[in-house]
């Protein structure tokens, strides 16, 4: 094995590709929620259609949708093999254990939310992403606010909506700030303002998202 | 020693050596002082149970003072039990209340494998360190003092680093049985000084590779390591560590 793979496969290399690609796919997050954000301007989704052809079409985002798709796998494919190896490394279980004692409940179920979120994310790219898909390569019209419309009109879809962005809250809450540490950015003055933002990150996006459905079905947008 | 008043119940992890199966078994206890310290008060259980012709309870301990880094028991779901920055020899029986009922149980990590009952091998610890936590230099006369000007700040995260007696508390409580925190303070109370730096980044590649080899888990950077630390080390040690071995991997050109 060479020098560099060595690395990558090392328990630190791991987690770097850990942190690397969910500060990747935090940086999605920003750019997903800022675009989705303008259906509140309550145009009936004329601002927002034209931000959503954008992302549809344009060939360096379609590019970099990939990247994302990667970015996502990568992720699971490392918690799955880091996880693997923490459960091998005690083999026989606590008795009594107080675990509450010494550490946030989030911060030890990262691998129970990510499930709750990749769960959720198969129902989302299923109702968003793919119609979204089959317009492109049918070269079909697709007003992407009147599907949100239509598929927000239902009470249960609203609740997994709801319950997946608070499974990312949590998520986010320990891996934003988790991440920096992993990389090895810790110093005196800057941690405490990543605790800081990650904290407020991981309420607003959240709630933003949230707003979505809530504010589609109670028809104060649509 | 003076009797007192405590009525106890214990819940021991026995287990006659790393092959066999282990399990919890009940002890009843009379007339324990609360000014006990917790090491003591097995002492007491341990006479009784000679007297009575039983196998007295094995468990790790050496100067009882919480400097040696041996004492190394679960007590109620924690690792030196309740209280915060005590070892298990510190910890007084004070801290329980009478009718209490303690579970005792050993270190838990596939690489910290059972002994007998609570004495667990930390001997990987060992071999984390012959890798590379320390500093060749020559033999001779020892330079004067001032030849190597070290802030005050850099000096004093090495020595809280270097506080680390090696006990394994990170290891027992992290959910992953991760050795991260104890290989971070090793690394950086070297890592800081100007000692330490013709070998730095070579070393942080050497005891990562061999925490890796030993089976340890993997830092999900939870801090209950730092929480139950008896000596107070902190995570900055593995944002450090991290930092050196991401820059020793993807930077420096000596292969390690």
């Amino acid at each position: 094995m060479s020098s560099l793979s060595k690395a990558f496969t090392s328990s630190i290399g791991r987690k770097f590709v850990m942190g690397l690609t969910g500060l990747f796919l935090i940086s999605f997050l920003i750019i997903h929620v800022s675009i989705n954000a303008l259906i509140f301007l309550n145009d009936s989704g004329e601002t927002f259609n034209v931000a959503a052809d954008f992302m549809g079409h344009n060939i360096v985002i379609r590019i970099m949708e990939v990247g994302l798709f990667a970015g996502i796998i990568l992720h699971i494919v490392q918690a799955i093999m880091l996880t693997s190896q923490n459960n091998a490394a005690r083999p026989e279980k606590y008795a009594y254990n107080k675990p509450s004692a010494n550490s946030k409940w989030y911060s030890r179920s990262m691998g129970l939310l990510g499930t709750l979120i990749l769960m959720f994310l198969v129902l989302h790219l299923y109702h968003f992403w793919w119609p979204t898909k089959v317009a492109v390569y049918t070269h079909q019209e697709h007003n992407t606010f009147q599907n949100i419309v239509m598929i927000f009109q239902e009470l249960w879809v609203v609740v997994v909506y709801v319950l997946g962005v608070i499974s990312l809250g949590y998520h986010l809450l320990h891996g934003f700030q988790s991440s920096f540490q992993t990389m090895g950015w810790n110093h005196k003055k800057w941690t405490p303002v990543v605790k800081t933002v990650g904290v407020w990150f991981s309420i607003i996006v959240p709630i933003i998202f949230a707003l979505m459905p809530i504010s589609i079905y109670l028809g104060w947008i649509g | 020693m003076s009797t007192g008043n405590m009525n106890l119940t214990l819940q021991i992890w026995r287990q006659k050596n790393s092959k066999s199966a282990g399990k919890l078994v009940d002890y009843k206890l009379s007339e324990i002082s609360p000014d006990m310290s917790f090491l003591e008060m097995f002492d007491v259980l341990n006479e009784q149970l000679i007297t009575k012709g039983e196998e007295p309870v094995v468990f790790d301990h050496d100067c009882r003072e919480g400097i040696c880094g041996m004492c190394s028991m679960f007590i109620n779901g924690q690792p030196h039990g309740p209280k915060d920055l005590v070892t298990t020899c510190q910890l007084h029986m004070r801290s329980f209340k009478d009718g209490d009922t303690i579970v005792v149980e050993p270190w838990r990590a596939k690489a910290f494998p059972v002994i007998k009952d609570l004495a667990v091998d930390r001997s990987a610890f060992d071999r984390i360190i012959a890798s590379g936590g320390f500093v060749s230099v020559n033999t001779g006369n020892a330079q004067d003092a001032n030849n190597l000007p070290i802030p005050k700040a850099k000096a004093d995260a090495a020595f809280e680093a270097a506080a680390c007696i090696g006990c394994g508390a990170c290891v027992a409580t992290c959910k992953n049985a991760s050795a991260m925190l104890f290989v971070s303070a090793k690394v950086s109370q070297l890592a800081l000084l100007p000692q330490g730096q013709p070998e730095r980044y070579r070393r942080v590649q050497s005891m990562v590779a061999q925490m890796d080899e030993e089976g340890f888990g993997n830092c999900t950077n939870t801090g209950a390591c730092e929480a139950e630390c008896p000596k107070g080390i902190s995570l900055e040690n593995i944002a450090r560590m991290n930092r050196d071995y991401l820059s020793a991997k993807f930077i420096s050109e000596e292969e390690v």
